[in-house]
């Protein structure tokens, strides 16, 4: 089945998401839609899936123009989107999650849920989806669960299918597994559109490209043809430095010891088990490791945030197991959090007040018990322009800038002062190229300013690109140890190492 | 360093945009107009004749804002429901949703009489200061009360200020019942009355001895411009909105977030608590069962209405003020049930907490806004 998108133009209000986009998608290929965050990717497959209406141009299925009325149509005319993030009902079973809004029904209505996991057992084994269908969502791993996904969107049926940022969740190896079911699927015909930032997915996996900036097509082809900065410079619009640049290697005293941390969840389940590491003064450190293996609660501790059941925390040699987050922060910790929106912003504040977030309570912002808010705005101007937040004004609300100025405000926030240790969880996640960019050279500046940097990620090339020692998170534990120093380890082995596999 | 021009241009201020000024003007007059027109309607269907729906509406405008004395009377109305509702906006924007207004009030104004009536022998400079103050203490410990149960154990404050509203209507009952508390010679429940020299001096009763309205309405205006400073200009009040809108955020700011709830919860209550005691000591003179009239939950509707902004609460409140005065002329000019001021009062907030119903209503009111949400 081909799908084809002619001149599709979205507009919401004066904003043009999507202007004259031109898109094919044939059966028996996979098209890569490249883009950065805000390029007007996903308008353009709400627009495909039925859930916008395209204010002009026309969407043609082998020939045939249709017109979506909402998602059920698009459904029924063979479309299947599989979400960044997973919409599976953690307590239900797999065969139950795939016949969710479509069950088979046997007399009186019943529910037949045999002839589901028939089905689910069948689809599975055409194209390698192997799956348990009796087996319970919130038991399985997250790669799992994108196969039950993958499995919901067959199961009805689907000749086109549109992958969302798929693998933002996924370890290296599940990537590797994820690639081969798409090349099944591709096989037997059915038309792939897949959508991603990450330039290395479409050099590997694509047939073909198409790129989409400011809400237009500005380029294309044939991956094969090209290369990734060719395609990185469509993709942004200028040309993007890939390697980090570093100064050499100098470590010094320990700024951040950690020895014996026990941490627990809400739930009282253990997340950290005995964790040891040390950062040392010019050096980064990356916390590698799928999501959900304990990093965050290392983080949390690290900084305050979570009690530690056992161990020390030492930070420039003075215990601080037990100081609250301000008095670290005083110290001179700067903690860029893992989830920018949940916790490291407040939407509603302005971007003055963001920029003080954390530290309206100094003289310099305050006389006694009255804020300063000449000095607040002055401050937060500066801090704007010193790391490149685009906004009109500092009186902006911090929740309408984009991701990645979101992320710039908090790294200004946390880096435009004198610090000695930087905790940054997941610093660049779902940014685009150019904010990556800046952000990895700032914290690299604070690494050749003597800065102790702690960098968790689950972004495996990023931890290769930025650290000088990689340590491997996996239970709760520190599986494996890298030396990076010199040169990146095996992406391989820390992969594997990060699947569980003791090396 | 940094570009000058740069840094500037980053600190200009934008003119406030059309959609505030919809919001925060057109909205409200369409809600209070709506309101108005479905009142008529509701007494149209219980069977009143126009005639008589004109009367009632003349008689709302005249004893809200008609005269001297309808001036008073909304003033008098406003200034509890002012001070009660700026402790809810307080706690709307530290994320607190106190129910309790109420008890609190009640147990403000008691303390208040209390205190007048032990010591009668003090001068009205001292007195009366240390009344309203005995009223806002005690106000803020019983709001306290809730701040810490929430801090302490998670108990959610929408009940716990609810079963403390309960407990205070039965507490005021016994106290009232006390040998040094009611009034001698009463049998039934009354507080001794409010000596003299602790009563807020009534404003205009040279003029004419009806005039009720009093010096709360400075206490008011003094209060909204503190709850201003507070909310916008003081360290504790950036704490405050903080945890009300992201408390994540706030602890990771290390904003101490059980400090901010029972703080809170305790200005809240000091402020209701004043609204208490500016009724004793301004208007009742005594304190008796109930003797808040709903004030505690009106005011909820206020601070709603208000958006939890001092200013808007201001407004808000005198609209109140004005729809309680005037609902008392309607009911006497026009024979019309004080109970349809009730159902006014209900639409305005139906139709301001639904602003795109107002906008859908009255769709030339408003610039064309665009529809969609991407960036």
């Amino acid at each position: 089945m081909d799908v084809e998108l002619r001149g599709i133009t979205k507009r919401f209000g004066p904003v043009i998401a999507n202007e004259a986009v031109d898109l094919v998608a044939k059966g028996g290929e996979v098209l890569g839609l490249l883009g950065e965050n805000g390029a007007g990717k996903s308008t353009l497959m709400n627009v495909l899936c039925g859930l916008y209406r395209p204010d002009e141009g026309e969407i043609v299925i082998d020939g045939r123009t249709v017109a979506f009325a909402g998602p059920g149509d698009a459904i029924a005319a063979g479309i299947g989107m599989v979400h960044q993030h997973f919409m599976l009902v953690p307590v239900f079973t797999v065969a139950e999650n795939v016949v969710l809004g479509v069950e088979p029904v046997a007399a009186l209505n019943r529910l037949d849920l045999a002839a589901a996991r028939a089905k689910v057992r069948e689809i599975g084994e055409t194209y390698g989806l192997t799956v348990d269908p009796d087996a319970r969502i919130e038991d399985l791993p997250v790669g799992v669960q994108q196969r039950v996904e993958i499995l919901k969107v067959l199961f009805r049926s689907a000749r086109v299918l549109i992958f969302d940022e798929p693998t933002a969740v996924l370890t290296p190896q599940e990537v590797e597994e994820f690639f081969q079911i798409v090349r099944a699927l591709r096989d037997d015909g059915k038309a792939i559109i897949f959508i991603t930032h990450k330039l290395m997915e479409i050099l590997e996996i694509a047939d073909r490209v198409s790129v989409l900036r400011a809400g237009r097509i500005v380029g294309g082809g044939d991956p094969g043809a090209m290369s990734r900065a060719e395609l990185a410079e469509i993709m942004v619009g200028r040309p993007v430095r890939f390697e980090v640049e570093r100064t050499a290697f100098t470590p010094g005293a320990p700024r951040l010891e950690v020895a014996g941390l026990t941490v627990l969840h809400d739930t009282g389940e253990v997340a950290v088990d005995g964790v040891s590491l040390t950062v040392h003064a010019g050096e980064v450190l990356g916390i590698a490791g799928v999501q959900g293996n304990g990093q965050t609660a290392l983080i949390e501790a690290i900084t305050g945030l979570r009690p530690a059941v056992t161990g020390r925390i030492l930070f420039d040699g003075q215990d601080i197991t037990d100081a609250s987050p301000r008095a670290r922060h005083a110290m001179g910790m700067a903690h860029i959090p893992e989830d920018r929106q949940r916790m490291g912003l407040v939407t509603d504040f302005t971007v003055a007040e963001n920029m003080v977030l954390d530290s309206y309570y100094s003289d310099r912002f305050s006389n006694g018990p009255a804020m300063d808010w000449r000095a607040v705005n002055r401050w937060a101007a500066e801090a704007a322009e010193a790391f490149d937040v685009r906004t009109p004004t500092v009186f902006a609300q911090a929740g309408h800038l984009s991701g990645g100025n979101q992320q710039k405000l908090i790294v200004a926030r946390e880096l435009m002062r004198d610090t000695k240790l930087v905790i940054a969880a997941q610093p660049t996640r779902g940014l685009d190229v150019g904010s990556i960019e800046y952000i990895h050279a700032r914290l690299m500046a604070a690494r050749a300013e003597g800065d102790g940097v702690l960098i968790m990620s689950s972004e495996l090339d990023e931890i290769l690109s930025l650290a000088d020692r990689i340590v491997v998170m996996f239970k709760g534990r520190i599986v494996a140890e890298f030396d990076a120093s010199a040169a990146p380890p095996d992406k391989a082995a820390v992969g594997l190492a990060m699947a569980g596999a003791a090396p | 360093m940094s570009d000058r021009g740069a840094v500037d241009s980053l600190l200009q201020r934008a003119a406030p945009g059309r959609a505030e000024f919809e919001d925060l003007v057109i909205v409200p007059l369409f809600a209070v107009a709506v309101a108005l027109i479905l009142g008529a309607l509701t007494m149209l269907a219980t069977g009143v004749d126009m005639a008589t729906i004109g009367r009632s509406y003349v008689a709302l405008l005249q004893g809200s804002v008609g005269s001297l004395g309808a001036l008073s009377e909304t003033l008098t109305a406003a200034v509890p429901l002012v001070l009660a509702a700026l402790g809810l906006a307080l706690g709307f924007r530290t994320g607190l949703f106190n129910i309790g207004a109420e008890g609190q009030l009640l147990m403000g104004g008691l303390a208040a009489v209390i205190f007048g009536f032990s010591f009668p022998g003090l001068p009205f400079p001292v007195l009366m200061p240390l009344c309203l103050l005995a009223g806002a203490l005690t106000g803020a410990l019983y709001a306290a009360i809730a701040g810490y149960l929430r801090a302490a154990t998670g108990a959610h404050e929408v009940i716990s200020t609810i079963m403390l509203n309960l407990i205070s209507y039965r507490l005021l009952d016994w106290m009232l019942s006390l040998d040094w508390v009611q009034r001698e010679g009463r049998s039934d429940p009354v507080s001794r009355s409010v000596p003299p020299n602790a009563e807020l001096p009534r404003l205009l009763d040279w003029l004419d001895p009806n005039l009720r309205v009093h010096a709360g309405i400075f206490l008011m205006l003094l209060a909204v411009w503190a709850v201003h400073w507070l909310l916008f200009r003081s360290k504790l009040g950036f704490e405050f909105r903080a945890s009300g809108a992201n408390p994540d955020a706030a602890r990771y700011a290390g904003i101490r977030a059980s400090l901010v709830i029972v703080l809170a919860m305790a200005l809240a209550g000091a402020l209701a608590g004043l609204a208490g005691a500016n009724q004793v000591l301004g208007v009742l003179g005594r304190a008796t069962p109930g003797f808040s009239a709903g004030i505690g939950f009106d005011a909820i509707a206020v601070a709603l209405l208000g958006r939890s902004h001092p200013v808007g609460v201001l407004f808000a409140g005198l609209l109140f003020g004005a729809l309680e005065a005037g609902g008392r002329q309607m009911q006497v000019d026009a024979g019309v049930s004080i109970d349809l001021i009730g159902i006014i009062q209900a639409l305005i907030i139906v139709f301001i907490a639904a602003p795109l119903l107002v906008r859908a209503i009255f769709p030339w009111g408003f610039r064309r806004r665009d529809k969609g949400g991407a960036r």
